[in-house]
C-alpha cells in the first residue's frame, strides 16, 4: 500500500470551476482535472511571486513536493492549451482550514457545527475520523 | 432530524448531484420516519449567490444536515453560521437512495479505533 498523501494546505480555493477554451472549430468534452492544491502552487509562486520554499512552508508540504505539485499544475495547464482541453477544478488531496474533518472508513468529508453532539462519521457512524489539520 | 441530498432529480432513482446550489433538487430526508420529499432548487439558474441563498432556504426548511458533492466558499460560511454539517461525498456513481442506504446504515457496527483528536 502505498503512503497516505500529507494533505497540502490551501488557503483559498480558486474563485472558478473550470475554463473553456474558445473559437474552437469542433466543440470537444473532453477536460482536465486540476486539483486546488496545484492551482495554489501556481498561484503562490507565479502570482505571489513566492520562491518555493516559501511557499512549500505555506501548503505544509516539503520544498521537492512543492514543486512535483507545481509542475504537475504547469504540465496540466500546458496540455489543455495545446489539445484545446477544458481545465475543470477538483478538491484534491487538501485540507482548508480546520473544521473539515475525513473518516478514515469511508473518506467522507464533513464539519462538525457546535449543535451537534454526536461525534461520529455522518455517513457510516465510525469513530475513526480526524481533523483535516496536520 | 431533517437531511438534504443534492439530486439531479424528483426521484430516489436519480443521480446524486456534485453540485450544491446549482443542484437541480434537493431530497430532504427525514430520519425519523423515513420520509422523502423533493424540493426543486429555484436558484440552480441564479447569476450569483446560489450557495448562500439555498443555504438560507434549507435552514428554513429545518434541515440539520446537507450531503453534496462541494460546498463554495461563501456557502460554507453561511451554513457555518447557521450550524448546519456539511457532508462531502466524492463518488460519481450514487443515486440519491444509496446514500439513504448508507445513512441508514446499523450503527452499531462501529469499527477502529477513536481517533477523534481536537
Amino acid at each position: 500500500m502505498p503512503r497516505r498523501r500529507t494533505l497540502r494546505k490551501v488557503v483559498a480555493p480558486p474563485g472558478f470551476k473550470g475554463y473553456k477554451p474558445y473559437g474552437v472549430g469542433r466543440e470537444s468534452h473532453e477536460f482536465i482535472e486540476l486539483f486546488y492544491e496545484e492551482y495554489e502552487a501556481i498561484k503562490l509562486a507565479d502570482y505571489d511571486l513566492m520562491n518555493h520554499a516559501e511557499a512549500s512552508r505555506l501548503m505544509g508540504v516539503s520544498r521537492p513536493t512543492f514543486a512535483r505539485i507545481y509542475e504537475s499544475a504547469r504540465r496540466k495547464i500546458a496540455k489543455a492549451m495545446v489539445e484545446t482541453k477544458e481545465i475543470k477544478t477538483i478538491y484534491g488531496n487538501i485540507w482548508m482550514d480546520k473544521s473539515w474533518y475525513i473518516c478514515d472508513d469511508c473518506l467522507t468529508r464533513f464539519t462538525i457545527p457546535k449543535t451537534i453532539k454526536k461525534h461520529e462519521c455522518p455517513m457510516c457512524a465510525s469513530n475513526n475520523f480526524q481533523s483535516l489539520k496536520s | 432530524m431533517k437531511t438534504a441530498i443534492t439530486s439531479s432529480g424528483d426521484e430516489l432513482t436519480a443521480q446524486f448531484d456534485k453540485r450544491f446550489g446549482r443542484s437541480a433538487w434537493f431530497c430532504l430526508y427525514d430520519e425519523k420516519n423515513g420520509a422523502t420529499t423533493f424540493h426543486k432548487n429555484a436558484y440552480a439558474d441564479a447569476p450569483h449567490g446560489a450557495g448562500t441563498m439555498v443555504a438560507e432556504k434549507l435552514a428554513e426548511l429545518n434541515v440539520q444536515k446537507i450531503i453534496s458533492g462541494d460546498f463554495g466558499h461563501k456557502a460554507k460560511e453561511q451554513l457555518d453560521k447557521l450550524n448546519i454539517q456539511m457532508v462531502i461525498v466524492q463518488d460519481d456513481n450514487y443515486t440519491v437512495q444509496d446514500i439513504i442506504n448508507k445513512l441508514n446504515k446499523d450503527p452499531g457496527k462501529k469499527k477502529g479505533r477513536y481517533t477523534w483528536a481536537l
